[in-house]
């Protein structure tokens, strides 16, 4: 399955697995790994089951059949609290912050340094909110004022702090459910940025997304997923740009689909 | 501009009156002072400026203060619980027919009625997020079955609608225990009798500010009422967080419970109904949104003291006190209406 030279084992890796909804079956038959320090690209349209698969990599699914291994080493998630507690964290693509609350209290959510024992345990405020802006500077994300809502960020730099947090909290692994699907040009470049330093710091990136083009300027590996099944595997070297987006658009159909309109015009 | 520390030159600096108006309780702050002044000057008997007049209406506050500090939260924290004003009537009934029918001691009784009151909040708490029906509906079901229960098990015990009893024993002598719980519950203090339920208002207010703001659960709160599935995906314990919440608002209806109990000496069925509507006002007054995620601890009690500056006042002006709840109406309209223009003035967010 895995085509890196060394013999570490993924950091994250799935056998055979399938998830079913009562009688819809959202995958079958997923294999896939994710080396360390690596970003692994997971491309589908509308419906493949990009969802699904995150869900299950997140621990908010439980699979249905098959394997899940965490470092070679077989693994059932429960909760999303397990998955984060073996260094998995998810970026959601609804973006797991709050709007209403302050930049720092989101990016402490769950997570909130605190001192003193129960029942005076107390938060630290002034320390969580320096090192916050501290944290994010050390990232490149450059936020005005860290007692601002979330809600008042733009799209990218929510994404941006989202990612920021799923580091500093010494994710090994880190998801991201499409993070440029609504951002505009230059805000995908800004992340696509941070999800390479993710990676180049040593986190293995799972970067879920239906843009090739994103996905080319910062994957290592590629899969195809559609239909909830896995249709192709690629690593960088052995695919160019052009035939990633080809077979991300159907291959064939594609060329059918420029014959005719070609034949129109 | 000098900067002699890192200023970030984007933040137009904020005026300290521009991070006033930030708070959500402000709206609710200017419009205390407004009630305060107008019952003032339409005071006819000369007492509501003083401090007989001040703890007249800073008791009635503090009853209706204690729990809506506690529905504040829960309303931060994204839920209602229309089950809070019955609540009072239950745990008053429990600890009293504890003490009256199974002569059970008077600190027994009252602790045994916490716990009483704190599963009754876990139910309400576990049905919401276990059905995921919304606690309007869930707690509205517990308000008339409770209200249901409060008069069947009294009359059925008691062949009446009150348990009464609680100061003596049968035979007429003082019951043990009666005194020092009425100490801590039911005492005045002061030559103009401030009570101590005044105490206990303010004590939690400071309490659950500091849980809101200063620790990790207040974080919780804000964040499952901001947005539940976003905490939950980052590792908030949602489910706990909320079933603690509708627990401490059963609880500090208990509070109350049995403060009325240690004062009257004796409780109706009735007691504690429709109140929990005042609640819920105060809450809103005091700059909550409805929709959770925003508000503050200290703004439920501001929305008490107007409710209680009005409650007395009206009767202080010498008006008939029948137009109290159209006061009530008018002001809980005003005061949202001030708050979401407040909002949207200074506080430069898109939400």
């Amino acid at each position: 399955m895995t085509e890196t030279s060394s013999h570490e084992p993924a950091a994250l890796a799935l056998e055979n697995v399938g998830k079913r909804f009562g009688s819809v079956i959202a995958l079958s038959d997923v294999s896939m790994s994710v080396p360390k320090n690596q970003v692994t690209c997971v491309l589908g349209d509308n419906g493949a089951g990009k969802s699904t698969l995150i869900k299950i990599l997140s621990g908010v699914h439980t699979p249905s059949d098959g394997q899940m291994y965490v470092n070679g080493e077989p693994t059932t998630f429960g909760s999303p609290r397990e998955a984060l507690d073996m260094g998995i964290a998810t970026v959601f693509q609804d973006l797991a912050t709050v709007p209403l609350m302050a930049v720092w209290r989101n990016f402490y959510l769950g997570n909130e340094p605190t001192r003193g024992f129960w029942p005076f345990k107390g938060l630290r405020t002034k320390f969580a909110k320096e090192s916050c802006k501290a944290e994010l500077a050390e990232m490149g994300i450059d936020i005005r004022d860290t007692e601002q809502p979330v809600g008042t960020l733009s799209g990218g730099e929510r994404q941006a702090v989202s990612i920021a947090r799923a580091v500093h909290f010494g994710a090994n692994v880190l998801i991201l459910d499409e993070p440029t699907s609504a951002l505009g040009v230059k805000q995908s470049g800004v992340v696509l940025k941070h999800i390479r330093n993710a990676a180049d710091a040593g986190v293995s990136v799972v970067f879920i997304t239906h843009n090739p083009h994103h996905a080319y300027l910062v994957g290592d590996n590629f899969y195809l997923l559609n239909r909830g099944q896995m249709m192709a595997e690629y690593t960088k070297e052995d695919v160019s740009r052009e035939e990633l987006v080809k077979a991300m658009a159907g291959g064939a159909e594609l060329d059918a689909l420029a014959h005719e309109l070609g034949a129109k015009g | 501009m000098s900067t002699a520390t890192a200023v970030d030159e984007r933040v137009s600096k904020a005026s300290p009156l521009t991070r006033l108006m930030r708070r959500p309780e402000i709206g609710a702050l200017m419009g205390a002072l407004v009630v305060y002044i107008f019952f003032a000057v339409a005071d006819q008997t000369g007492t509501f400026f003083s401090l007989d007049g001040t703890a007249r209406w800073t008791d009635v506050a503090s009853t209706y203060g204690i729990i809506a500090i506690a529905v504040a939260l829960l309303m931060i924290g994204g839920e209602f619980d229309l089950s809070s004003g019955v609540m009072i009537g239950s745990s008053g009934l429990f600890a009293g027919l504890l003490i009256t029918e199974y002569n059970i001691g008077v600190w027994p009784s009252i602790f045994l009625t916490f716990l009483f009151a704190a599963a009754i909040g876990f139910t309400n708490g576990w049905l919401v997020v276990t059905t995921g029906l919304p606690s309007f509906i869930v707690t509205l079901a517990m308000f008339f079955s409770l209200r249901g229960i409060n008069l069947g098990v009294t009359k059925l015990l008691t062949d009446t609608v009150r348990v009464a009893g609680i100061a003596e024993l049968p035979d007429g002598s003082p019951r043990p225990g009666y005194e020092s719980a009425k100490a801590v519950f039911a005492s005045d203090f002061s030559a103009y009798s401030f009570r101590i339920a005044v105490v206990w208002w303010l004590v939690l207010t400071v309490l659950a500010t500091l849980v809101l703001t200063r620790t990790r659960f207040g974080n919780w709160i804000f964040a499952v009422g901001g947005d539940s599935n976003a905490a939950r995906n980052v590792g908030v314990p949602v489910r706990r967080t909320k079933i603690m919440l509708f627990m401490y608002v059963s609880m500090s209806s208990c509070l109350v419970g049995i403060i009325s109990l240690m004062r009257l000496k004796s409780m109706q069925a009735g007691q504690g109904v429709t109140q929990e509507f005042i609640f819920i006002i105060a809450a809103v007054v005091g700059g909550c949104l409805l929709t959770g995620g925003y508000g503050s601890a200290i703004g439920g009690t501001i929305g008490a003291a107007i409710i209680g500056m009005a409650f007395i006042g009206i009767a202080y002006a010498q008006w008939n006190t029948d137009w109290t709840w159209l006061f009530l109406g008018l002001i809980l309209f005003v005061a949202v209406l001030t708050n979401s223009l407040i909002r949207r003035r200074f506080q430069g967010a898109r939400k």
